[in-house]
């Protein structure tokens, strides 16, 4: 399933009002914001015209969503200005932002769950002093906005039950409600899937054919690549290139976000492994809601050797994070069976470490990490209970302090003097030090399993690098590898074997070179391997 | 208005701001006072005489401060946990009522095995009501706050049912007291010809061990770990629901043997009058210390004195004595709004600006 | 008079609405606060303050409505307070409130005897009278506060679900984000729903001394704010179960008076005193193993760190 244009419909670069024939519609002139010691934006400059695609590229912290957030009147910039249809945008004001037209879909949806499509929708509409909300206009307005967009939804179903695409469909109503005429998007795919992408890409050319302007702001580069005009990159606060897609590729782009030829790992060559009885085997592992997951997992089987590595992809919100919370100790199952070396695995986080298990969680920053304590006691929390580094419930504080030093000479964690914060570390030292506590353990054994659950989600290049090293490492010394990840790249690059989770159910695990990339796309919207590119279509609505 | 994380914070800011909540407190007082018709300077003076102006003063201020210390420790490790111990009035009702119930008579035991028992039980007791509600948030996820509270008033009223009961003291003459604790059990007196006793000393140590506990000890990374990030310290292996009810022992027992120790040390008697609110105002003297247990026994010493030098002024000019709790409020108020005005900086947008 | 004779005659029920009323206006008033997503552990101070500020101010010789014009004004400032200290300082929540119950109640006790410093019984002033103009028999032997209370339910609850403003209030409590992605300031919202919440809270203190009684007195209103913490809970963040709440709590209070009257000498009346507390506490429990919370309650917002 590829993401360009289907055939029949026009290719991404030709939106009705021809590019440069017009005055711009948008005009960024200068903005440059500081944020502490960090220059967020400096200098940037951006023009869009009606009927364009313009895709602001770059890597985690080049700039993008500070600049959008300028433009949308969230921060107040500290040089430059900012021009919708030839008129001034008074900086730091939402409001006036919004009534000149401009329109964001945020990464993070800004909707409340328990409140319908149609409330999230007329927030804001209407006068706050008028004591009468006109409901039934609104909702016949909004259906009109809808089908004219050619976006399917219920206004009056609550956002909490509505599926990820669906919840993005009713952002960008918000925005077309309010009479739009520049879109920005801030990565809109990184919730969808493979069909759910071009299902949206479908849409924005339906309404850049309308006369829409649209920022698309990405740092996947084949989508890029696929729907923008002109591309814009930002690098460390700046804009370093700017070119028309048409005549660009997707290694110059690359080089331009990162700034140097970076050689990531390269995928093996492994020789094939002698047959070995699974080190992790879960047979029919079934579990129901918990809280802040949406999904049911239904009979989950798989089983991992030591030293091997399988990689479960698909798109988050599929079932993966309630397996990663079972495997990690946080969740309960209602069935099935997991054996770890054909021990039943332990369900408590700190039997689970006595196990041998390393978990690596998903979201380092408030689960990973206790920020309010120190480096020291987050790098030996998972073993200050053991002989190793407490006798009679009192800490031995140096041998604790010097397995803490231990860690953090060994990877290389900076800015970690060990009584510092430890939610002052940047996000790549933080995932190291959840690195180190798992992999470097106090009792000198090696970990058997390791759970690792999106580990390179929000880094640079150079830590992604470092995290990728160190779990092969960690797989070389015996360690059977469960790979939970939405990065396509991160899987291809590290399993051995890949299995597919959509809707709570695991599909069967097949080895790396088995699998083509659409047809993991297709196993992650839930369509079987080798189904034809109509099926996904219509699954993806 | 908006807030701006600060880029430095350093401990000249930390300075400024301590100053001017003590600057606000100060004025937020004099303005009462002037309100109240009396010469500031003088009231101040009187009340500065009051807590240290004589060895006598200086006693009273250290026997006030005794239960403060330990409903201040309570509410030290409870809140450390984020377990928001707001009973703690109860819980020193309920440990010297039972403090009573073990010391009056009832038991024929020698004092050296009686005198600790009555400690234990009167810790036990109040360890007991907290760790209802301890329960009922951790597996509920019933608001602990609320339910400290209402208890309160519910072991208040049980209380004084026993007081018209079974606890009746035969020889008070239809005033609502306890029978009386043995006078063995009785704790000495520090300073002759003064009431300070030695429950200052158990204060002292018990400070001492919350602290040592705290810093120390797998429990006291535990419980600084679930007040922290209870997501991020489950994961790591901390035994949440064990935690929680140590940490509900440990509260409520302090707090109960602040009841203890002031029946055996002042008053000998359980009255319903006997804590004036010395389980809320632990609260604020555990928020001023920042939580920290040595730190609580400073500011014990420090409220304990506002409180006495109040109640002597008081006496002296006139000026009520809810000056006293006025200054106090203020000064929790004033110490929060200093603790986040010296990590984030207050910034005054355009008018007409949306954020 | 038997327990079902008493049950059904018509003073039992005007007492349930007299003990319900000043829990109606507080529970209302902790909506509005929660509903934004604030909570305001200051109900129990502020109902204080309310209860003295109306009753001085109608002792000064305002008339009652008077009072209860102030005890709204001064609940409101407190709010401010409040607002100050929670949305735009972003404190938390659950001190910020203690403090300032602390705070108000010191403050209204210290006024109290400043203002009074020598009397050992508290001075009286004439309350509100019984709407006797009025053809419904219930209602008859109520004061005017309580109509007030009652006709403010349906008024809050279409001012919250009919509105513009009461959707940017029910938003603020869900989701500040989805509030600030619309232009409107969540600051503002959150600061005006906790002032107005407030204002409520100030009333309901006033019931105590204009209406249920005629003087203010210490320990006088005995953690009936924490009592409609609870109820909020118990009403699922409704104003209609609010009233519901604040009916049934009035119900058994009322019913635990007449069981002691009716049982002399049996258990200390203290046991039945303790009724209402426990209930509130049993209210608590049960309500919240299925509360649906307004999503961001007690969480601040602090724009621009995202």
């Amino acid at each position: 399933m590829s993401l360009a244009a289907q055939p029949g419909q026009l290719p991404a670069g030709s939106g009705a009002g021809a590019a440069g024939a017009s005055a711009p519609v948008l005009r960024l002139q200068g903005i440059s914001k500081r944020f502490g010691a960090l220059q967020a934006n400096d200098q940037i400059s951006l023009q869009l015209h009606a009927g364009e695609v313009l895709a602001l590229l770059g890597e985690n912290g080049a700039g993008k969503s500070t600049l959008m957030a300028i433009l949308f009147g969230h921060y107040l910039a500290d040089a430059g200005h900012i021009e919708v249809a030839g008129r001034p945008l008074p900086a730091g004001d939402t409001r006036a932002a919004l009534a000149a037209g401009v329109g964001m879909v945020h990464q993070h949806f800004t909707l409340a769950d328990n409140l319908s499509v149609l409330d999230n929708v007329m927030l804001g509409t209407e006068p706050l002093a008028s004591p009468l909300t006109r409901r039934t206009a609104a909702g016949v307005r909004l259906r009109a906005v809808a089908q004219r967009a050619g976006l399917e939804v219920d206004i009056a179903a609550r956002v909490a039950d509505l599926s990820v695409g669906e919840r993005q469909r009713v952002e960008i109503l918000k925005a077309l409600y309010r009479g739009a005429r520049v879109l920005v998007l801030d990565e809109p795919t990184a919730v969808l899937t493979p069909q759910e992408s071009a299902s949206l890409f479908h849409t924005l050319r339906q309404l850049v054919a309308q006369g829409m302007a649209v920022i698309f702001i990405s740092h996947k580069l084949d989508e890029v690549m696929a729907i923008a005009d002109r591309v814009q990159v930002l690098r460390a606060g700046k804009t370093v290139a700017e070119a028309r897609c048409a005549a660009s590729s997707p290694a110059e782009l690359a080089r331009w976000m990162v700034g140097q030829s970076v050689v990531g790992l390269q995928r093996e060559q492994r020789p094939p492994q002698p047959a070995a009885p699974p080190r992790l085997a879960v047979k029919g592992l079934s579990a129901g809601h918990a809280r802040g997951r949406r999904v049911r997992l239904h009979e989950v089987s798989l089983e991992i050797a030591a030293g091997e590595v399988l990689g479960i992809a698909g798109v988050s919100g599929n079932g993966q994070g309630l397996l990663a919370d079972l495997l990690c100790g946080v969740a309960s199952a209602s069935a099935g069976q997991v054996l770890l070396d054909g021990q039943p695995l332990a369900r408590m986080p700190r039997a689970l470490i006595a196990q041998g298990v390393a978990r690596v969680p998903e979201d380092r920053q408030s689960t990973g990490v206790i920020g309010d304590l120190p480096v020291w006691e987050n790098l030996c929390a998972e073993a200050l209970h053991t002989p190793a580094l407490s006798a009679w419930g009192w800490i031995r504080r140096g041998a604790a302090l010097a397995h803490a030093r231990h860690i953090i000479e060994r990877f290389d964690i900076r800015g970690a003097a060990g009584a510092r914060r430890t939610g002052a570390l940047s996000g790549g030292n933080m995932q190291k030090l959840v690195l180190g506590r798992v992999l470097q353990r106090a009792d000198g054994t090696a970990p058997r399993l390791i759970v690792a659950h999106q580990p390179s989600w929000g880094l640079d290049v150079g830590a992604v690098n470092f995290v990728h090293g160190q779990l092969r490492a960690a797989r070389d010394a015996g360690a059977a590898l469960l790979l939970i990840s939405d990065d396509l790249d991160e899987i291809e690059l590290l399993a051995d074997r890949i299995a597919v989770i959509c809707h709570g159910r695991l599909g069967p695990a097949r080895a790396a070179e088995q699998w083509s990339r659409e047809q993991l796309g297709l196993a992650m919207a839930g369509a079987s391997a080798g189904a034809g590119a109509d099926q996904g279509l219509a699954d993806a609505a | 208005m908006r807030l701006e994380p600060r880029a430095h914070i350093g401990w000249r800011i930390g300075l400024r701001c301590g100053l001017g909540a003590l600057l606000a407190v100060l004025a937020i007082a004099a303005a009462l006072v002037a309100v109240a018709g009396a010469p500031v300077a003088q009231t101040f003076a009187l009340m500065a005489n009051g807590a240290f102006g004589s060895v006598f003063a200086a006693s009273e201020t250290l026997t006030r401060a005794i239960p403060l210390l330990f409903t201040s420790l309570a509410a030290t490790v409870a809140f450390k946990a984020r377990l928001f111990n707001i009973g703690a009035e109860g819980q020193l009702y309920a440990g010297a009522l039972a403090a009573v119930a073990v010391g009056s008579g009832a038991l024929a035991l020698p004092p050296a095995l009686l005198f600790p028992l009555m400690l234990g039980c009167a810790m036990l007791a109040g360890a007991l009501l907290l760790l209802g509600p301890a329960l009922m948030k951790q597996y509920w996820g019933v608001d602990e706050v609320v339910s400290t509270l209402l208890l309160n008033f519910i072991v208040l009223l049980g209380v004084g049912a026993l007081l018209d009961g079974a606890m009746k003291d035969p020889l008070a003459m239809g005033w609502p007291q306890s029978k009386a604790l043995l006078p063995e059990l009785e704790l000495s007196k520090l300073i002759p010809q003064t009431r300070v006793h030695s429950g200052l000393l158990l204060g002292l140590a018990a400070a001492l061990a919350l602290w040592a506990l705290l810093r120390f000890t797998t429990l006291g990374f535990d419980i600084r770990a679930l007040g922290a990030s209870a997501r991020a310290a489950a994961f790591a292996g901390v035994p949440v629901g064990r935690t929680t009810v140590a940490v509900a022992l440990l509260s409520g027992g302090l707090a109960g043997l602040a009841g203890a120790v002031e029946v055996a040390g002042r008053t000998s008697y359980v009255t319903l009058d006997m804590s004036p609110g010395y389980g809320y105002t632990g609260i604020v003297i555990a928020m001023l210390a920042g939580l920290h247990p040595l730190a609580v026994v400073a500011a014990s010493l420090g409220v304990a004195a506002v409180l006495v030098g109040a109640d002597s002024m008081s006496r002296a000019i006139g000026v009520p004595t809810y000056l006293a709790d006025v200054v106090v409020a203020s000064a929790l108020l004033a110490v929060l709004v200093a603790s986040m005005l010296s990590r984030y900086r207050l910034r005054f947008d355009r008018p007409g600006a949306g954020v | 008079m038997s327990l079902l004779d008493t049950l059904l005659s018509l003073p039992f029920w005007v007492a349930v609405l007299r003990v319900a009323t000043p829990l109606i206006l507080g529970t209302l008033g902790v909506l509005l606060c929660e509903r934004a997503g604030v909570l305001n552990l200051g109900i129990e101070g502020v109902m204080v303050a309310g209860a003295f500020a109306g009753w001085f101010a109608v002792y000064l010789g305002l008339p009652l409505w008077g009072g209860v014009l102030a005890a709204a004004v001064v609940g409101a400032l407190f709010g401010a307070l409040h607002a100050l200290l929670t949305v735009v300082l972003a404190l938390s929540q659950h001190v910020a409130g203690l403090g300032i119950t602390m705070l108000a109640t010191a403050l209204s006790y210290f006024a109290y005897r400043v203002a009074f410093p020598k009397v050992s019984t508290p001075p009286t002033i004439e309350p509100f009278a019984a709407m006797d103009w009025l053809p419904i028999p219930v209602l008859q032997q109520l004061t005017p506060l309580t109509l007030l209370a009652l006709l403010l339910v349906p008024l809050l609850g279409w001012a919250l679900y009919r509105t513009p403003a009461g959707l940017a209030l029910r938003m603020a409590g869900e989701s500040p984000q989805a509030v600030e992605s619309q232009g409107i300031s969540v600051a503002r919202v959150r600061s005006s729903a906790v002032i107005a919440g407030s204002a409520l809270m100030g009333m309901a203190g006033a019931f105590l001394t204009l209406a249920a009684f005629n003087a203010f007195f210490f320990n006088m209103v005995n953690g009936r704010g924490w009592v409609c913490v609870a109820l909020v809970v118990f009403a699922g963040w409704k104003p209609g179960k609010a009233l519901a709440g604040a009916l049934l709590f009035g119900f058994f209070d009322a019913l635990q008076l007449r069981l002691q009257q009716a049982d002399s000498g049996g258990l200390p009346y203290q046991l039945y005193l303790m009724l209402p507390y426990a209930l509130s506490i049993l209210a608590l429990v049960i309500a919240s193993r299925r509360a649906t919370a307004p999503q961001a309650l007690m969480k601040p917002y602090i724009p621009g760190e995202r």
